[in-house]
This record gives structure tokens, sequence and C-alpha cells, in this order.
């Protein structure tokens, strides 16, 4: 064969590196610019998810060694079913995003130059692709930090407004402590590997064939975690994500949110399942237990925001945890040496991962649609829109359908197979466990609920109604790269919903790599259309059937109402005689989500105040009312208040060394001098 | 070649002699000299090591710090003292016994600091490591307890004669090519210091580095 998967997803990386090198030549004709470099790096998106989901299929792993590198120390790529797999997710979705952003950058055009947009949204998607195909530990940090450098510059894109830079200051933090902590925890594993001897312990082969001490491997361990914790956003490291995006531009954040927390996952599996190999049982609960946490921190700080990507940032904080309790039941299984359970539990958490990116890329790519028509995030402004943007409407309801894991799509089978993989953990020999992880399943049915929830106030404030705002702007519908983006999305997340059975079957080779073992077979035993994770008797779903029953009660009820002319009326709202009502006095998000802030007031701080103003003529009839409610971070405070208040108080003691005269910077040296020839 | 070592012996001991002379001496135009008998001290002396070691390239060197230490840079700094008249150093820091105490206990830790590598050095040469070492270290202390920028680059110009006779004494000097570049080195510093040292004298009309402690962005 003339191409190798290798071949192809190299080609992807040059194609982006070769745009970010030469778009500038266009920045004359902002226009023409938008229109090649998008179709370009859709192109170039759609040969990475070509080559990523022909090595998961063929399950072949392949290897190049590159030319350059530093002295001595050549780059490695590296092509395997894990690989394959994020290259295919993140492939897919860039693929989306690109063919929206034809539409959707067009909206800057006049207003600012989007040369810098353009060149490191490239660089961005190939740092990502890099990433996942990086096989030494060398390029996989250097790719790690052109995908966050590329990132901050795109979250800092329009740079004059201050929480945009603060926003993109906290990510650059976060994301370098977190690379920080990444490449220690390499350096201990390439240590380990050669005995500390020499650097040939930088490559992933190496480090393969080392059987790790268990002290060495857990530090290994909680490094990397903690540093792809920082970078997924898991609680209590998330501070940086609803920040970050919502001030990014919305292709940028589905992206982010879509497909960036993913390498971070990507990079959990890699170092446990993949190079460290052998791991206790704690680990495992330490993942599990974390992604509870994160999930039901997640959407509940969701349920009370009301500016949309702001709360479509906190579930992805939620879905992270989601996804993060089923890599952690792997865990926990695979050191029980329970190969189908920790495939099963592996498949619910990557098959998730996969959906996580659809939805949320169609999500942030319908609240783009939505800002770039009237200008606003904060939900209470809006409503009614769904009368002005049917197609965006539609779409973004998909979304919530999915992200709700409602039959028949998406979410809900990969949420059915996590609760499949609990459901499971009696099995397990540990007493201990074997009574706390069905409360955790427990955790999963709540998150679930409140996800619904906060869905209905999402789209029910946004889009029905009326518009509550105090101007109203001409809003107009999506164009057409935009709805294209955002109707291939939408089928993928249908798709993934009623044929969960081939799509497991794709991703066999992947569980066979990293645990051993594979529930296809099991999966697809009563043919494509049902679902049959472990045995048909046990449990068993068809996405297909419901999808048609569905299908069946929305066709019967139109036809119903519609079959006589006349059944329908249109008339004025009932105002209870109150006749001044006008749109401001709808249900609003604040509304919605009061009785959940009531029941789960404890975990935020909450600061609600309701001030009368006073009435010359009796108390009892007041002329207006003040309403303000702050809801803050507990995190923020319990955290990171005092990380940034002592950073501060160390920085002006250690002020003091800095006299500014040249004889005590001499005498510095001086003492560093003599103490070190006494003592070396 | 007894007679070569007792030469170079008595070569380092004029070094350290001229290195406490600049430690205490006040007077620019003074300081200045001695700083250039150090410089002819050293030349000699390295010539005197490539005699009795065979090495030519030594004989470069010791014409090279003969031109440039010697002679270029104690006639810039001469001119620097004379266009910006500066005549006699401000107070020390430190005041001067004290200063000598100081440079006598550096010498004893020198000698005590290269004891073993005496021990196990076979080289000829090898009584003038600890000499050396202590004249760099004494260039610092000069750096240190002097207030006025022309001494202090007389001090940072000591030391780095300090380093140049440790070179030669510990392994019959370093190759040729590291010896001209650090010339080069010396000779643009002292040139980028000479046109710094106008502007500064321009800019806060004295020479004292005290005065640029006002740079600092107060708290």
């Amino acid at each position: 064969m003339i191409f190798t998967p290798i071949d192809i997803a190299s080609s992807a990386v040059l194609l982006f590196l070769f745009l970010a090198m030469f778009t500038f030549l266009l920045s004359r004709r902002q226009r023409l610019m938008i229109d090649i470099c998008f179709s370009l790096a859709a192109a170039a998106s759609l040969l990475g998810f070509i080559a990523g989901a022909w090595t998961v299929a063929g399950g072949v792993t392949e290897k190049i060694v590159l030319l350059f590198g530093l002295p001595d120390l050549p780059f490695h790529l590296r092509l395997d079913p894990l690989s394959g797999f994020f290259l295919t997710v993140i492939g897919l979705l860039s693929f989306f995003v690109s063919v929206y952003s034809i539409g959707y950058v067009r909206g800057f055009l006049g207003k600012r130059s989007v040369t810098s947009l353009v060149v490191f949204y490239c660089l961005f998607i190939a740092g990502m692709f890099m990433v996942v195909m990086a096989d030494d530990a060398l390029i996989f940090l250097i790719s790690w930090e052109i995908m966050a450098a590329a990132s901050y510059f795109l979250v800092l894109f329009e740079h004059e407004r201050i929480e945009n830079r603060r926003a993109a200051f906290l990510y650059m933090v976060v994301a370098h402590v977190g690379a920080i902590a990444i490449l220690l925890s390499f350096g201990i594993l390439a240590g380990l590997a050669t005995g500390f001897k020499d650097f040939s312990g930088y490559t992933f082969d190496a480090m393969r064939a080392t059987q790790f001490p268990v002290g060495g491997a857990t530090a290994a361990f909680l490094l990397a975690f903690f540093g792809f914790a920082a970078k997924a956003g898991i609680v209590p490291l998330h501070v940086w994500l609803p920040e970050a995006h919502p001030v990014a531009p919305s292709n940028v954040s589905a992206l982010m949110s879509g497909v960036m927390l993913k390498t971070a996952i990507y990079g959990i599996i890699r170092v446990t399942f993949d190079l460290i190999k052998v791991f206790p049982w704690w680990w495992g609960a330490l993942a599990l237990a974390l992604g509870l946490i994160s999930a039901v921190m997640g959407v509940l700080y969701a349920l009370m925001q009301h500016d949309l990507k702001r709360l479509l940032a906190y579930h992805s904080v939620e879905n992270i945890g989601i996804i993060l309790i089923g890599i952690g039941l792997a865990m926990i299984f695979t050191s029980f040496k329970l190969p189908l359970l920790a495939a099963l539990a592996l498949i619910a958490g990557l098959y998730h991962t996969m959906n996580h990116a659809m939805f949320k890329g169609l999500l942030f790519m319908g609240a783009g649609a939505v800002l770039h028509a009237t200008n606003e995030r904060n939900m209470e402004e809006m409503g009614g829109l769904i009368h002005r943007m049917p197609w965006t409407a539609a779409l973004f309801l998909v979304g919530c359908v999915s992200i709700s894991a409602l039959p028949p799509f998406n979410g809900f089978v990969s949420e059915w197979l996590t609760f499949q993989a609990f459901l499971l953990s009696p099995g397990l020999p540990n007493p201990l466990l074997k009574l706390l992880i069905p409360l955790g399943a427990a955790l999963l049915a709540l998150t679930g609920a409140l996800a619904a929830a906060c869905f209905v106030k999402a789209f029910g404030v946004t889009f029905l109604g009326h518009w509550r705002g105090h101007h109203n702007p001409s809003v107009h519908e999506a164009n057409w790269p935009m709805r294209f983006g955002m109707i291939m999305a939408a089928l993928t997340c249908l798709l993934l919903g009623i044929l969960p059975a081939m799509f497991i079957g794709w991703m066999d080779t992947l569980s066979a790599q990293l645990v051993g073992s594979k529930i296809g077979a099991s999966s697809g035993a009563y043919g494509w259309m049902w679902l049959t994770p472990v045995a048909p008797e046990r449990a068993s779903y068809s996405g297909m059937i419901v999808f048609w029953g569905i299908m069946a009660v929305v066709v019967s009820t139109f036809l119903l109402l519609h079959v006589r002319p006349g059944k329908i009326h249109r008339a004025p709202v009932w105002d209870c005689g109150f006749e001044k009502i006008n749109p401001r006095m709808q249900y609003n998000a604040t509304s919605f989500a009061m009785p959940i802030r009531r029941i789960f007031g404890f975990l935020f701080s909450i600061r609600e105040r309701v001030r009368a103003g006073s009435n010359p003529g009796h108390a009892a009839f007041p002329v207006r009312l003040n309403y303000s409610l702050r809801i803050r971070d507990r995190f923020w405070g319990w955290l990171y208040q005092p990380i940034v208040v002592s950073s501060f108080w160390i920085a002006r003691h250690l002020g003091r060394l800095q006299q500014g005269r040249i004889q005590v910077y001499l005498i510095y040296s001086f003492i560093t001098i003599i103490v070190l020839l006494v003592f070396l | 070649m007894q007679i070569a070592a007792q030469i170079i012996g008595f070569l380092a001991a004029l070094v350290l002699l001229t290195a406490f002379g600049m430690l205490v001496q006040r007077r620019m135009t003074a300081l200045i000299h001695l700083f250039a008998w150090q410089g002819l001290f050293l030349s000699i002396s390295t010539a005197v090591v490539g005699f009795m070691a065979g090495q030519r390239h030594l004989y470069i060197s010791s014409l090279l710090t003969l031109s440039l230490k010697v002679i270029l840079l104690p006639y810039i700094l001469h001119v620097l003292v004379r266009r910006l008249r500066i005549h006699r150093e401000i107070e020390t820091v430190v005041n001067v016994p004290l200063t000598m105490l100081i440079g006598v206990a550096l010498v004893i830790f020198s000698y005590h600091l290269t004891a073993p590598v005496r021990e196990l050095s076979t080289l000829v040469t090898r009584s003038v490591l600890p000499i050396a070492l202590a004249t760099v270290l004494i260039g610092l202390l000069m750096m240190i307890t002097r207030r006025h920028a022309v001494t202090q680059i007389i001090g940072f110009l000591a030391m780095e004669n300090g380093l140049f006779f440790a070179a030669t004494s510990a392994t019959y000097g370093m190759p040729l090519v590291v010896e001209l570049g650090v010339a080069l080195d010396v000779l643009i510093a002292a040139f980028i210091f000479g046109i710094f040292f106008f502007h500064i004298h321009t800019s806060f009309d004295s020479l004292n580095v005290e005065q640029m402690a006002r740079l600092k962005e107060g708290d």
C-alpha cells in the first residue's frame, strides 16, 4: 500500500503548519483568507479523521522516527488505536468547526483583523494532532505547549476587554503549572526507565518496556494526573475553564471544550494504561472520586449561570467528570484483573469522550450563532429566538437532548454504558469498593437529572417565550456554512445514538490494546440494532427502535393536530387580568434555578439581596424593588485566594533582597562563591 | 627547572602584593599603575611558564596580556580618569585595616581550599594555584568595598587577571582560541564600561554607584 494512516495524519499536520505559516500572505484580503484557510483546515481535519478511523479499524500500530529533534534525541511519532481514536475525535470535530468557521468568522470582518485568529486556529489543531501522535516525552511536551500557547492567543483574540486578558492570564498560569507537573512526571518515568543513567529513557517505548517500582510509579502518576487534571478542568482545578471558554471566539470555544480537554484524558489513559500498566486500585478510586465530584459540582455550578457560554463551560467540567468516572472504573477493574469489565468501563468513558466532543461542539456552535446574531451572552436578555432562528433552535435542541442523556441521542448511550459498568462493580473482590461504588451510580444519576434541568433552562429561556432585552436587535438566522457545521454535528450525535453497536465494534482494537479484552462481539450479539454490552439477558438497548418510536409519536401527534384545520388558535397570553404584562415578567433563568439554589446553597457562596425603595405613601406599597444576586465559586476562596495572597506576600518579602545597590548584589555573589567553594 | 619554579613563585608573590596594593590604594592614578604592574608580572610569569613547559602558544598569550593589560587598558582608564576629572576615590565602605584583614583571611582560605589539589598535581606551577584563587577573591572583595564605578571596573579586571593566572598555573593555559576570545571580551567590556561611564556621569553627575540605587522603583 502506498499510503499508510500515519502518512495521512502527518500530512494533515504539515498542511496545518503550512497554513499557519503562509496565511499572512492573504492578510490584505480577509474575506478570501477566511474562505481559503478554513476550507483547507476542514480538509486537513478530514485527513486526520480518516487516518484515525483507519488506524482504529485496522488495529495497526505504526511508528516513524523524525529526522530532526534535539541533538542525539530524535523525535518519535506513533499511531496506535488509542492515538487513532483521539485523532478521530479531534479530526471530526475540527472538520465540523472549520466548516462552521467559514461562516462564523465573517462576523468579525470590518471589525478587526482575523489573521491572528486563523493562524493560531491552525496551530492549535496541529498541536492537538501532534499531542496524540507523539511517542516520546519531548515532542509530547512541545506539542502540548504549542497547543496551550495557541489557545492562549485565541482566548486573547478580543484583547481590548479586561475580562479577556484576565481569563487568558489565568488560563496560562493553570496550563503552565500543569505542564510543569507533566514534565516532572515524564522526568521520573524516563529516569526510572534507564535507572537515571542516560537520556535514552525519554521515548515512550523505553517507558513501556520498564517495570516501574510502586513508589516511583505512584509519584509519576500523581504528578501526571495533577497536570492533566489542570488541563481537563477537573474540580478543583476547573477555575480557568468558565473564565476562558466564554471569552474566546465561539468556534474556538467549541474546539477547546470539545477536544482540547480530551487531550488531557488521552494523557491520563496513555500514562496509566500504556506506560505504567500495573497500578494499585486506589489510583482508579482517586480518579473515580474526582470524576464524581467534578460531575456533580460542574452541573450545579452550571445551573447557577445565566451566561450561555459560561453555562456550557461548566457543563464541560461535568462531562469531563463523567468521562473520568469511566476511566476510573476501568482502572479499578484492571487492577483487580477483570479485563472484561475494564473494557466495558473504558469503552463507556471513551464513548462519552466522542459524544461530548460532538454535542458540546454543537452546543458551542449554537451559542456562537446566537451570539453572532444578538451580540448578547446573557440569557436573561434573550428569549423567543426560536421564531427568528428556527434552524439554530432545532440544532441547539438536539445538542441539549444529547447532553441531557436522553434517548435516542448519543449522550444516553454512553451514560447508560457507564451505569452498566457501575452496576457490575459488585463483582469486585474488595468489600469497601463494593459498598461505595454503587453510591457513585446514584450521584451519576443525580448529575444526569440536574443536567436535564439545566438544559431545560438554557433552551427555554433562550429560545422560547418573548425577547427580554431592552432594545430589540435585528436578529438573523445563522448563515449556511454555520448551519452546515451544526447539521453535521447533530447528525453525528444521532448516528452515535442509534448505531452504538457498530461504533463499539469499531473500538474493539482499542480495548484490546489497553486492557486486553473486547466487548464488541457481545455488544453486537443481537445484530447492529441492539446494544447488549455484557450479555443480552442482562441489559439491552436499541437506539433505533427508540428513535422510530419517538418519530412515530411525533408524527402522529402532528397529524392529529393538523389534519383538521381550525384546531389550533393563536391568541394573546392570558395575563390574569393584570393588563400591564411585559416580556421582563417572564419566568427567567434565575427564577428557574432558584429551587436548586435553595437546596444546594451550602455549596456556593451566595449573596442575595432584596432592597425595597421607600414609598412616601405607605411602606406596604414600595415603588421599586432591587434584587441582586451574586454567586461565587467556593473553590476560589478556599484554594486559590490563599495561594494568590501568599505568593504576593512572598514576593513582597523577597523584594527586600533587591536593594538596588551594586555592592549588595556583589556580596550575594561573593557569599555564593565562598559557600560553593567550601561545600563542593 | 628549580630556578624557573622559584621565579614563578616570586612573580606570583608580586601579583598577590599588587592585588593587596590595589585593595587599599585610594588614588586613582596609582591604582591604574598598580593594575598595569600586575599585568606585567602576569605576562612575564606566563612567558616563563611557556618556556619551562615548552608550550609555544603561551608566548602569544603573554604578548596578548602585555599589550592588552599593561598598555591598552591602563591607557583607556587613564583617559577616562582625565576626561572625567576623577583623582581621589571617595570613602570606602569598609575601613582599610578591616579590608586588609579580610584579604588575608581570603588568602588563607584559598590555601586551605587548594591543599588537596596541590597534593595531587604534578605540575611545577602547582604552588601558584592558591595565589591565583586569592587574586580572584580579592578582586571581588575590591568590587564590594569600593563605591566608585571606575574602581569597580579595575576590580573586575583584576579578577580576570586572577582567572588567567589560575588557568596558566593549573593547566599550562587554556587553548589559544579560548584565550583570544577572553581577551577580546575583556577589551570590549572595557570599551562598553567607558561609554557607560560617560553617560552615567552626565546623568547622575557622579560615578558613585550608590547613586544608582535611585534607579530602583520605590515600594
